[in-house]
């Protein structure tokens, strides 16, 4: 095995609620796991287990409450969440790690091509020169996934639930990164455009990146795991 | 579909490291204002970076505008220091700069956008004029020239070129408040600073001005310290916030982990009271 490019150890996750008398929800215990390029993790488990929990507390959705999640940067050093700056964070948000959430947040009055090519734009020298060769690879995710061209110059507000997580696939995929992390992207696709998707991290995958999912359709998540882990494991005795 | 091979794309990312070496654009450590015995911010602190967008939260009488007047030289604090990344690539403190100084940096390199348009309009010169204001302080005369650039403008904040002549008192609301961004914007400030931009307006046209702060912050690449009540307004403009309760910063960090994950009791309270549609 190629070395982690994600490394967890000894993490959990609780929630304090203040206002509900301190009341204190215990999500994740004790979680260690390692992810290298070219593995595709799927996690498993009841839902309310804490997987999407899990998700965003690697993008730095959430903070930990103990423990270390570090990621390796290109040049080899690891980059620890639980101490880096926001400014480091937003740098590994765009560089290391794209995150397909469950739903879209549309962004009033942006069109679904530009919702895609964003990521292409965000970080480009010149951003007037980067948005036409952008919008170009946006139109192929579009049409890759089967949005019709009719709604490409619409703003995703109105779509279909379908579409909308489509776009949202084509956005925080468009840009090659080494970490993905996606949560249940196929749980309203058709069959052919959930089978896409499972191409889609195929090839991610032989590229170099390392992919962790959760998938509710147990087919798909076999057609794309290397390895499946249980994250009902990861709680402490109630 | 373009393949780019990860190896390739990321040889040439510099990691986390390089962002260490580079100054901020603004540094604002440890303010404090206080109103007679009545403490209005105490020992605030953050660093702002080229491009960055930070929210600053909070109810009324947290603090949050006058932090921002602090910090935009539009008031002195009583203890603190705030500094700013001046042309010569040095950090320097704005409360020690001559008057002349500061109005110079307010004039070309910052912008200030009130809540109230009416605060940083002139109502009854032109449209034009209003743009242009700032140009011609930075020696800019040509009549042909300065025209063009209203024009340009005017567009690029959605107002019909045709009222170029027209004073903003015949505008709607929410177009002196895109005149007022014109304005603003038309000298390239690298800073920007603003007090609830959205907040006098009604929802359908706050919306519209939210798009096109969040399309003119990311084009032009502007630092901005955005002061609002309104968490959907931090949550689709700012990168970071910062959360005041009582004059103090209680929370600070990106904008969606406070917001999805608060930490501090006022902060849930605050995300916990918001309606969600």
């Amino acid at each position: 095995m190629t070395e982690a490019l994600l490394r967890i150890e000894d993490v959990s996750k609780r929630f304090t609620l203040h206002h509900q008398h301190g009341a204190e929800l215990r999500v994740l215990d004790h979680v260690n796991l390692e992810v290298a390029s070219g593995e595709c993790v799927v996690l498993g488990g009841p839902s309310g287990m804490g997987k999407s929990t899990l998700l965003k507390l690697i993008y730095a959705n959430y903070r930990a409450t103990n423990g270390q999640i570090s990621l390796r940067q290109p040049e080899g050093h690891w980059l620890e969440l639980s101490v880096a700056s926001p400014r480091q964070l937003m740098w590994m948000r765009t560089h290391i790690v794209g995150y397909v959430s469950q739903f879209l947040r549309v962004i009033p009055r942006v069109s679904a091509l530009d919702i895609v090519a964003e990521s292409l734009v965000e970080d480009a020298i010149d951003p007037g020169h980067a948005l036409e060769p952008a919008r170009e690879q946006a139109r192929a995710w579009l049409e890759r996934l089967r949005i019709p061209e009719r709604l490409w110059h619409l703003p995703p507000a109105t779509f279909s639930g379908g579409e909308q997580q489509r776009i949202n696939i084509a956005r925080n995929l468009i840009k090659p990164r080494p970490l993905l992390l996606l949560d249940e992207p196929t749980a309203s696709l058709d069959a052919d455009n959930a089978r896409t998707v499972v191409d889609l991290i195929h090839e991610s995958r032989a590229r170099g990146a390392a992919v962790v999912g959760i998938f509710h359709d147990a087919s798909i998540g076999s057609a794309v795991a290397t390895r499946h882990v249980d994250v009902s494991k990861f709680r402490s005795a109630p | 579909m373009t393949q780019v091979t990860l190896g390739a794309a990321l040889s040439a990312l510099p990691g986390t490291a390089a962002l260490d070496d580079e100054p901020p654009l603004l540094r604002a450590d440890r303010i404090t204002r206080r109103f007679g015995d009545r403490v209005a911010v105490l020992e605030a602190s953050f660093e702002l970076w080229p491009g960055e967008v930070l929210a600053i939260v909070g109810e009324s009488g947290s603090g949050k505008t006058t932090l921002l007047n602090t910090i935009a030289a539009r008031g002195e604090p009583e203890e603190g220091v705030v500094e700013f990344l001046c042309q010569d690539g040095r950090l320097h403190n704005v409360h020690s700069m001559s008057q002349a100084q500061q109005r110079l940096l307010a004039r070309t390199e910052w912008g200030f956008v009130h809540q109230n348009p009416v605060d940083g309009l002139r109502m009854d010169v032109s449209a034009g004029a209003n743009v242009c204001e700032r140009l011609m302080g930075q020696g800019v005369l040509h009549y042909g020239q300065l025209r063009a650039r209203a024009q340009q403008w005017l567009e690029r904040v959605e107002i019909d070129p045709a009222r170029i002549d027209d004073p903003p008192r015949t505008f709607s609301g929410g177009m002196r408040q895109r005149l007022q961004i014109a304005r603003n914007l038309v000298t390239q400030p690298r800073l920007v600073f603003m007090d609830e931009p959205t907040s006098g307006l009604d929802v359908s046209v706050q919306a519209r001005l939210l798009d096109l702060l969040r399309q003119l912050t990311r084009q032009l690449r502007l630092a901005v310290v955005i002061v609002t009540h309104d968490l959907a307004v931090a949550r689709l403009l700012a990168h970071r916030m910062l959360v005041m309760h009582q004059g103090q910063v209680v929370e600070s960090g990106l904008t969606d982990r406070v917001l999805d994950d608060p930490q501090h009791p006022y902060t849930q309270l605050l995300v916990s009271s918001v309606l969600q549609p």
